[in-house]
């Protein structure tokens, strides 16, 4: 802040300690000859009042909230631009904290790091963290049972839109996914929406109106091809979900599934890097990769 | 002793009514939000009356409704008698009533709405807003219209309260509420980011500051004396705390936003005048308690002093608990958490709310020209009901609130927190129940007092406003 400012408040400041300081010394005043009587106004007939002296441990304890105050404000920011002499600040003290966590936590993620994930999932003591970093970094979309919501994969089935492995993982928790599948209501029409809908039915081995699945086939050979493939088992390089599963991240029915052909859709897995640094997104690759262990 | 002049006491009646009314609706809707937060299905998915919505109308309903109707009610009576003068302009006081009213209702209606500014304690859109400027200019002018006709020469403790107190929520109200309308119940602040939020809670703690203590110690000033029969301990503890409290209270607003982007100069001062302010807040608790001695006896047999009494213990319970929480390190571990909670209703069940009935108890009778309330027992149970109420509420929102504090920083030996958020919500409900009961018990007493004051005012012949006391020469 400007120069101006900063004595605006300490002046402010200041004069506003003095006069309460001032204040006390004046009331407290002992004026003998008043002790025990009224100060002789009356009101409303019968309303009074002494003029008792302060209360001696009330205004020590007055004086003493003011010098630790006057105290404060010199060893802490508080008077404009004045930084106090303990050169304290909240940022400091957050960089302080962070600091001395890594320092005393640092041994054991290195050692967690030094483990390739698939053998870091057998190891109990880095599960346990896992498991807290999961619960309070993940859980909040995935589910506290990993099982996902709508438009929240479930990471226990052993079906995976990016791929599995453990670099697959790692990835997808460091840096993030974005999925999109674009609309194609425009180019299909709504009867090939609902014929390429019926199509896809097919591929999951769902029911399906026959007749429409196989009118479907061309359009899906045309458009749907190059990311879910001839198969419909998805690309993972992609982020295609496999069709064949009756695995449905954004809901099975009919409707829903010939929405999304009809309109698209977007969907994102932030990036957990920067928040919780290389060797906690290890350990949490670990988790996730046994979660399918387990399965 | 009598004069022709009569003091002008419809509008006294009028809000102490309405002090009754909304103070059950206001605790009513409390209650119901309190049970939400232990079954959240008693929204029943109708978004007005969601958690969200709710909770703003029973802040409002509580401190503005309930307690705004109280202070205009003891200061429109107060300000007559220690002035010995008719209200000014009794006409502009019927208008404040009906004002006062008719911006309560606004809110009841706009905030289930969804309607609001999303400021804490200051939710109410643009034309209420200006609405409620225009009742308090005109209050201003009615109160010190009398303070200026007054046939006495010294200004009583109990008006530099409430003088104070109007002035400043005048003030308060419209810094705050500075705001560019785009649509008749839409705006946006002429501030933004910290400089809202510091604005926001410079209003906030005033708000509490002058509206929940500086207003309620004006009725203070007035009801223990004139119950307890006793002159008031120390005129000079009266000025150095009413001087020292509303410099003080001014400054305490950043205590609101300790470790945010509110700069660290702005968090000390808060900070360190939260902390001066606890002296100046106890000279009014040891002001109003002292004046009692030599009259304890009372206390046993007068439930409209234990009603007092016990407002002013936990006015200096509440006023200790502020600045220690105001202290950083203490609110690293409150902040957020229901401790906070507890701690505003210690002050406004305990403080605002007995004081309050304490108050209305005392004056009901006279504005209806009758000697006491219809039932002491009545005022005893409702007394007892609502301090048991009191303490299970508080009680209940500290444990868990410092149970939630140390949960949320509890770290495993890796560095891992130890609890998810959702743990700490789930190890919350049991006090949540007691909180429950406490508010509900709370309700119960007022109900009791609206049966009471109903009983009372049947009683009535026909009333007949009191003469105006002259002054005694001193």
């Amino acid at each position: 802040m400007s120069t101006f400012w900063s004595w605006y408040i300490i002046v402010l400041t200041v004069a506003s300690i003095v006069g309460i300081w001032w204040l006390i010394r004046w009331t407290s005043k002992p004026i003998p000859k008043d002790e025990g009587a009224t100060t002789h106004h009356v009101w409303d007939g019968d309303l009074e009042e002494y003029n008792n002296p302060l209360p001696r441990w009330w205004l020590n304890m007055f004086y003493i909230s003011i010098i630790f105050s006057i105290g404060y404000l010199l060893l802490y920011p508080g008077l404009g631009n004045f930084r106090g002499l303990l050169g304290w600040s909240q940022v400091g003290q957050y960089e302080r904290e962070v600091a001395r966590a890594e320092a005393v936590y640092a041994e054991i993620f290195d050692r967690f790091a030094a483990v390739p994930v698939p053998e870091l999932a057998r190891d109990e003591a880095a599960m346990r963290a896992g498991h807290n970093l999961f619960m309070n970094n993940c859980a909040t979309c995935h589910g506290s049972d990993a099982r996902g919501a709508l438009s929240f994969p479930n990471l226990t089935d052993g079906d995976w839109l990016w791929g599995g492995t453990p670099e697959a993982i790692t990835q997808s928790i460091a840096r993030g996914r974005v999925g999109v599948m674009p609309g194609w209501g425009a180019a299909l029409g709504e009867d090939g929406v609902a014929e390429v809908t019926e199509y896809t039915l097919r591929l999951a081995g769902r029911d399906h109106d026959a007749a429409l699945a196989e009118a479907g086939k061309p359009h899906y050979d045309m458009y749907c091809v190059a990311c879910h493939g001839s198969d419909g088992r998805g690309n993972t390089a992609l982020g295609a979900p496999n069709l064949t599963n009756d695995i449905w991240l954004h809901g099975g029915s009919r409707t829903r599934i010939a929405r999304i052909i009809r309109d698209g859709v977007a969907n994102e897995m932030p990036a957990q890097l920067h928040l919780l640094g290389e060797q906690r997104v290890h350990v949490l690759a670990a988790y996730v990769y046994r979660l399918n262990l387990e399965e | 002793m009598s004069s022709t002049e009569i003091y002008s006491d419809r509008v006294v009646r009028q809000f102490a009514i309405m002090t009754v009314v909304w103070g059950v609706v206001g605790m009513l809707v409390g209650v119901i939000i309190a049970a939400q937060l232990l079954w959240p299905a008693l929204n029943f998915d109708i978004p007005w009356l969601s958690y969200g919505r709710l909770r703003p109308l029973h802040t409002n309903a509580v401190i503005f409704a309930f307690g705004g109707s109280g202070l205009f009610a003891t200061s429109y009576y107060i300000v007559q008698r220690t002035c010995h003068a008719r209200l000014y302009m009794p006409k502009l006081a019927a208008f404040t009533f009906w004002g006062w009213q008719l911006v309560i209702v606004a809110a009841a209606i706009t905030l289930p709405l969804g309607i609001t500014q999303g400021k804490e304690y200051a939710e109410l859109e643009w034309p209420i807003a200006i609405v409620i400027a225009v009742v308090w200019v005109a209050y201003a002018v009615v109160f010190f219209g009398t303070i200026a006709k007054r046939r006495v020469k010294h200004i009583y403790v109990a008006n530099w309260f409430f003088a104070a107190y109007i002035i400043t929520i005048a003030v308060l109200h419209i810094v705050n509420n500075l705001a560019i309308p785009v649509g008749l119940w839409k705006s946006y602040p002429i501030y933004s980011g910290v400089v809202d939020a510091m604005v926001q809670w410079w209003y906030g703690h005033n708000a509490v500051g002058f509206f929940l203590t500086a207003g309620f110690l004006g009725m203070m000033y007035y009801f223990v004396p004139k119950q307890a029969q006793r002159p008031i301990y120390s005129y000079r503890l009266s000025v150095i705390h009413f001087w020292a409290l509303i410099s003080i209270y001014m400054w305490a607003g950043p205590h609101h936003l300790h470790y945010t982007t509110l700069p660290d100069w702005a968090q000390s001062l808060g900070m360190v005048f939260s902390l001066m302010l606890l002296a100046p807040s106890w000279g009014g608790m040891i002001n109003g308690i002292m004046t009692l001695s030599g009259a304890w006896h009372k206390l046993r047999t007068d439930p409209i002093l234990k009603f007092l009494i016990v407002s002013l213990s936990f006015y200096g319970m509440s006023t200790f608990e502020g600045p220690m929480m105001s202290i950083k390190t203490v609110n690293a571990l409150s902040h957020y958490t229901d401790w906070t909670v507890g701690h505003v209703h210690a002050g406004a069940l305990g403080w605002v709310g007995f004081i309050t009935m304490g108050s209305l108890y005392a004056l009901i009778p006279r504005v209806y020209g009758l000697k006491q309330m219809y039932s002491i027992r009545l005022m005893d149970w409702h007394f007892w009901i609502a301090t048991i109420g009191v303490v299970l509420y508080i009680a209940a929102m500290w444990m868990a609130g410092v149970m939630q504090g140390l949960m949320w920083r509890a770290v495993n030996p890796d560095g891992t927190l130890t609890y998810t958020f959702i743990e700490s919500i789930a190890a919350t409900y049991p006090y949540y129940a007691v909180r429950l009961l406490g508010g509900v018990l709370y309700l119960a007493g007022m109900l009791i007092m609206v049966y009471n004051v109903w009983k009372t005012i049947a009683q009535r012949a026909e009333v007949v406003d009191e003469p105006v006391v002259t002054t005694v020469a001193a």
